[in-house]
């Protein structure tokens, strides 16, 4: 992408002030989208984004530029923007040797994207609209998107680090209204890989399609969800999101360190239920969340985060943790080059518990079975966390009773954790998801067996 | 530094060259942008970091024989400009024809007269920016002894141009700045820590008070220490002017055309009903100089106008870009929405805001007299469908008795659907608040919504 002389001379510029670290990103992002609703395959879009941020660190600041000008003159403008930015005492002229390492990508790529030709991706949106609109006549409405992207990114720093990646993610997804007397509802999937093409060698689009449709058919005949306080057993694999937002964001190292997280100060203490082993691990391979590097150029890792209910460790970008004198644990993500990096989580999963997912919810006599979550939000610092149920059932003497219709749960992270007392055997990973922190969004992935946790709060309208 | 209508020159010129270049038979639309931004973030007296970036882009949208392409780039370099040009004509060739497809005619409705740029913004040397982020910071601390820390305290400025050039004869420019100090408090006793943001905006540096702003935060996280979780009960609840806001650019966006056209409006087959009480008059005004989000022009170059959504709660009308207006036999409301130019232009509204009432805030208290006080929500993106109308979201807040603030209370939610929250609204209040959204904030009072709590 850029020239290791010119990228030395900017690191060189960058330090001119007295900074004590720089470093250059670069960024090279094609992406390709097709769109169908209505009918109609209603949009192509393709685009293209490239440049480079410049960050220096001088103590406690942070300085930081961006250029899309990948020419040397805007490289070293964007330099001494940044350096300007962050002032130090010192200065003057200094070299930068680079070593270039570069890391194994958790799988390979088979067809690139850019391989396939449009009017394949586009047939592949005319089969999902087919299908969804087979399931019967009270679908209504069919959209279906593909889109794809590939992201070429550079690191190098005044460590004398030089590294890069290669992203290449696609993603479909299908959205349905179903109309009936009880008005509309909706019913979404969606599946992402980091993978290319050969993503829809192992998904059928007709199966994901139907489960949109069917999904929202399904609500047309749902009651009313409870309101009020009651046990909820959550499915394997989009469940994941429990953990995102009831601990995952709090143990991030930015803002444990404000005191921003309720998880402050407690890293050895038992903060979950023993069922409870949480990891982040930005190598599982094809995952939503996984890479080489990470965009401050360090090797994605698998991070234990709770063992056994104890509480193992935070995650951290390389900021943090050079304050801290550790490493960094591979977690340091930005949107794009026009972002600054921050600790950011990849594919966070609870491991796999002994218990029989059939027994838990037999066990289990009254109360909800939330089969699928759609995102949530958290505030740290009071771990209070709420997240959508997009299906989820009643449940009646032990078995599935009658589907309910959307809402959110409530819950208090640490005291969910705690009350947790059935895991299943059946792991699975979750839907991709974006996981916005801060103004910026990055690909996250997450994943479940069957849990249960004996009281959260549904925010239906049922007494 | 050159001024900013040398500027916009430029970014009209670069636009004029692509559409030049249209070939016959094809629609082109060329949108270019021009962002310069800073951002302070202050941390315990010191600057955290500070980002100064220019970033530009073209978007360039083609319309051949009713079939749409588009494609964009993150660069004013001009060839990778003719790549994004042929890559959006590749794309169209594989549309589906459209007879409604096409860039906007032009309809003669001049373009609000309106301030939206503070020249003096160009000139405000980085130390300032970087004082007022450290008295933003330093107002939350000294605002409360019971102020533990900050999770943020920004400042952050932008530079915004766009033009837009096509080949149906619209060729428009427009300039906005902007500049805002948000703060995010935490505040705590010892046993729990709770949070509160503040913020002051203008589209200048001057007009900002961090004292204020920091005061906000400061007050808004301390009222939450010693909260309890509410009882589950049906109730009323009063919505704070920042709560109506986000409920107000939920709701607006089922008043699109094209989720009228396309089956997805709870309100497609209800022109001309009543869904609200007479109290209820909801208008999209980017008009109006006091919205946040005023706008001269929309997305396809059309000039702005105000547009009545609910009258005396009546169902008045839909808003429109220029392909769900010709789809519905109808004229373009100018409300083509785009999020800058890598993207096309959808339907939506620009600012919305109630007609509002004539109390003030207490008297609107005193009016609810007992329920639950909304002050923040949580979940809007997990817990409200548009579609269906299900509406549930986390809250926090305070008990009402009596007209009276009670205790503070978290960790429950609210729910109703749209409709019928729309049917319940019992007063408008007269307590306008200004925030840096899409929406005016005012309170609302709305009865028999489900609080889930213990």
């Amino acid at each position: 992408m850029i020239e290791e002389a010119v990228i030395q001379r900017a690191l060189g510029a960058a330090l001119t002030t007295g900074g004590e670290f720089a470093e250059i990103f670069a960024e090279d992002r094609l992406s390709s989208s097709a769109f169908f609703d209505d009918g109609r395959v209603e949009e192509l879009s393709s685009g293209r984004t490239r440049g480079v941020g410049v960050r220096v660190v001088v103590g406690e600041s942070t300085g930081f530029a961006h250029t899309a000008d990948l020419s040397e003159p805007g490289l070293i403008a964007a330099a001494q923007a940044a350096a300007s930015a962050a002032r130090g005492g010192g200065g003057g002229v200094t070299a930068v040797a680079l070593d270039r390492h570069d890391v194994a990508a958790p799988n390979s790529v088979k067809t690139a994207p850019e391989d396939v030709a449009k009017g394949t991706k586009v047939g592949l949106l005319t089969r999902a609209d087919e299908a969804a609109r087979a399931v019967g006549g009270a679908i209504t409405q069919v959209s279906a998107r593909y889109a794809d992207s590939r992201r070429r990114i550079l690191v190098a720093n005044s460590d004398g680090l030089l590294t890069g990646d290669d992203q290449v993610k696609t993603l479909f997804s299908v959205g349905c209204v179903a109309s009936g007397d009880t008005g509309m509802q909706t019913g979404r999937e969606s599946v992402g890989h980091t993978v290319g093409f050969e993503l829809f060698d192992q998904v059928t689009i007709e199966d994901l399609a139907r489960r949109a449709a069917d999904r929202a058919l399904l609500k047309l005949s749902a009651r009313p969800a409870p309101s009020g306080t009651m046990p909820v057993v959550i499915g394997h694999g989009g469940g994941g999101v429990l953990f995102h937002e009831a601990c995952g964001h709090g143990l991030e190292a930015d803002l444990v360190a404000k005191g921003a997280s309720v998880f402050a100060g407690r890293v050895g203490e038992q903060v979950a239920s023993p069922l409870v082993t949480l990891i982040d691990d930005g190598t599982m391979p094809t995952e939503w969340g996984c890479f080489a590097i990470d965009d401050e150029g360090r090797p994605a890792q698998r991070n234990v985060l709770i063992e056994d209910g104890v509480l193992v460790d935070y995650l951290w970008d390389g900021l943090r943790a050079r304050k801290e004198g550790r490493p960094s644990s591979g977690n340091g993500r930005r949107q794009s080059y026009q972002h600054l990096p921050m600790v950011r989580m990849t594919n966070t999963y609870l491991a796999n518990g002994q218990d029989d997912p059939a027994a838990i919810l037999a066990d289990t006599p009254t109360g909800v079975y939330v089969k699928e979550l759609g995102g949530g939000q958290v505030n740290t610092a009071t771990g209070d966390f709420v997240f959508g149920m997009t299906e989820a059932y009643l449940i009646e003497d032990g078995a599935l009773g009658d589907p309910i219709r959307e809402g959110n749960l409530i819950g208090n992270g640490p005291e969910v954790l705690e009350m947790i007392d059935a895991l299943g055997n059946d792991f699975s990973m979750g839907s991709p998801g974006t996981c916005g922190k801060d103004g910026q969004g990055v690909p996250v992935g997450d994943g479940t067996p069957t849990l249960r946790v004996p009281s959260l709060t549904i925010g239906g309208t049922a007494a | 530094m050159s001024g900013p209508s040398d500027r916009s020159t430029e970014l009209l010129d670069l636009a004029d060259r692509v559409v030049e270049r249209s070939r016959s038979g094809e629609q082109l639309e060329v949108v270019v942008g021009r962002d310069v931004t800073t951002e302070v973030r202050a941390y315990e007296g010191a600057i955290e970091s500070l980002t100064s970036a220019v970033s530009h882009g073209v978007g360039v949208r083609v319309i051949d024989e009713g079939r749409v392409g588009f494609a964009s780039v993150g660069s004013h370099d001009p060839v990778l400009i003719d790549e994004a040009l042929a890559a959006a004509r590749d794309n169209a060739s594989f549309a589906t024809h459209d007879e409604h497809a096409g860039v906007a005619e032009p309809d003669g409705v001049s373009p609000p007269d309106l301030q939206l740029a503070d020249p003096a913004l160009l000139e405000l040397p980085t130390d300032r920016k970087i004082e007022l982020a450290l008295e933003l910071e330093d107002a939350v601390r000294a605002a409360d002894a019971r102020i533990v820390g900050l999770e943020s305290a920004d400042y952050s400025d932008g530079i915004s141009e766009a033009a837009i050039v096509t080949t149906g004869g619209i060729r428009e420019v427009g300039y906005e700045t902007g500049a805002s100090l948000v703060a995010f408090a935490l505040a705590g006793d010892g046993s729990e820590t709770t949070t509160g943001f503040g913020w002051s905006v203008g589209r200048g540096a001057d007009g900002l008070d961090p004292q204020s702003a920091g005061a906000d935060a400061a007050r808004r996280a301390v009222r939450m220490i010693g909260s309890t979780k509410p009882a589950s009960q049906r109730t009323t609840v009063v919505f704070t002017p920042y709560v109506t806001a986000q409920f107000l650019e939920i709701l607006a966006s089922t008043f699109s055309g094209e989720a009228v056209l396309k089956g997805r409006s709870l309100f497609a087959d209800r022109l001309g009903e009543q869904v609200a009480p007479a109290e209820v008059t909801l208008v999209d005004d980017p008009t109006d100089p006091t919205a946040f989000t005023a706008t001269r022009m929309d997305g396809e170059g059309l000039a702005c106008r105000p547009n009545v959504l609910l009258s005396e709660g009546v169902v008045n009308g839909f808003v429109h870009n220029s392909w769900s207006a010709r789809r519905m036999g109808e004229a373009s409301t100018a409300n083509a929405v785009r999020a800058g130019y890598a993207s096309t232009p959808g339907v939506g509204c620009h600012a919305v805001r109630l007609v509002p009432g004539s109390l003030d805030h207490a008297a609107v208290l005193a009016h609810a007299d007992a329920g639950v006080v909304v002050h923040e929500v949580i979940g809007l993106h997990s817990g409200v469908n548009p579609v269906s109308g299900d509406f549930s979201t986390g809250a926090e807040g305070r008990r009402l008795s009596g007209g009276q603030l009670g205790e503070p209370l978290r960790e429950f939610t609210i729910a109703s659907t749209l409709q019928k929250m729309l049917g319940q609204v019992v007063l408008v209040g007269g307590d306008v608040e200004a925030l840096p959204m899409s929406a005016t904030g005012v309170s609302l009072v709305v009865e028999d919504v489900s609080v889930s709590g213990a």
